[in-house]
């Protein structure tokens, strides 16, 4: 805990710690969708500058001005209580951004990957980020209506995924399901995590 | 009371005058510590914030309760990397003080992990 002596308002003032959980996946997978489902406020929506250092080299070749694009990123919050507030970022899965995700995925819990299976091979470059990391990740797979259904084992060997990564179906639009996602993402965090000091007998 | 030289803010320049001039032209905090996680609230003090950007002083307004980077930004309605330079302007004068996410470096442990399942099981 830290708290601020304010003389204003008479009282320390407690800063609570963030979480950061990240919902990553291909354009169009549902990531604004889940993050607006589970959030408790309206999902907010800020921007990062893509500047020429951050940019891959091959996206400057011919490019003789120096261009500054901007890349949206959407996240909403969940206040767990007094002291810890949960931030999920929904963030674009595309390699030139992964100067974004580094800063996204340092600390983070770790990350909902959702997927598309109409378009299986978008959720490729967030798997692989995550995988490299060693940042804890799940699979949500997106069940869009005209989509494919497919089962759990044949989205886990079209990924490549070992044996000890959850794979569940969801729909992003639905609350209860976005929430079982947050849930299979701690619960499988917290199976990777080191033990508290006070475990430690 | 500040220098001339310091009030980079000019009505006549107008509306055009975004982003860079918020941040004269900077782009890199100093404070490169700030996470989009951080978490800024602003202190009272006895500061003169009458010499502060018109964004400076919606930052302090804004963070009467704790909020993270990103969120300011979002409300604030400036792209992440202005946000973090207004804030470090604002934390190196002593008006807000900033408390970076949990576990920036490692791995956040297992009584975290468990209250934000608790916290998540809730909602
Ligand atoms: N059927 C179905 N549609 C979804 C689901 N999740 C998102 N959508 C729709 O898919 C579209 C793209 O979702 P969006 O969240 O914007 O994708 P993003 O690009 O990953 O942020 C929207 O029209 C959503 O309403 C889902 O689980 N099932
Ligand atoms: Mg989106």
């Amino acid at each position: 805990m830290v708290s601020v002596e304010s003389e204003a308002q008479g009282a320390a003032m407690v800063i609570p710690t963030s979480v950061k959980v990240l919902v990553a996946g291909g354009f169009g997978a549902g990531k604004t969708t889940m993050v607006g489902s589970v959030s408790e406020i309206p999902p907010l929506s800020t921007e990062e500058l893509l500047t020429e250092a951050s940019t891959d080299v091959d996206d400057l070749v011919g490019v003789e001005e120096k261009t500054t694009t901007t890349v949206a990123l959407d996240f909403g919050r969940i206040t767990i209580n007094a002291e810890i507030v949960l931030y999920l970022f929904g963030t674009p899965g595309q390699n030139r951004f992964w100067f974004m995700w580094d800063e996204l995925a340092n600390g983070a819990i770790g990350a909902i990957v959702l997927v598309d299976t109409r378009r299986l091979d978008s959720s490729f470059p967030s798997v692989d980020f995550f995988e490299r990391r060693k940042i804890p990740f799940i699979i949500a797979v997106n069940c869009f209506d005209d989509a494919y259904r497919y089962q759990v084992d044949e989205v886990r060997s079209a990924l490549a995924l070992s044996e000890d990564i959850p794979v569940l179906m969801c729909d992003a639009r639905e609350r209860e399901s976005s929430k079982q996602a947050l849930v299979s993402l701690v619960e499988h965090a917290m199976s990777r995590a080191p033990m508290s000091v006070d475990e430690v007998v | 009371m500040s220098e001339p030289d310091d009030r980079w803010f000019d009505e006549a320049a107008g509306p055009l005058v975004r982003p860079y001039a918020m941040t004269r032209g900077r782009t890199r905090p100093g404070n490169t510590d700030l996470d989009l996680a951080t978490q800024v609230v602003t202190v009272w003090t006895e500061n003169d914030s009458g010499s502060l950007s018109p964004e400076h002083q919606a930052v302090i307004e804004l963070c009467r309760t704790p909020l993270s980077v990103a969120e300011v930004a979002a409300y604030v309605d400036v792209p992440l990397v202005v946000v973090k330079v207004l804030l470090s302007d604002l934390i190196e004068r002593g008006d807000v003080v900033a408390r970076a996410p949990r576990m920036a470096n490692n791995l956040p442990d297992r009584n975290l992990l468990q209250a934000v399942l608790d916290g998540v099981r809730r909602i």
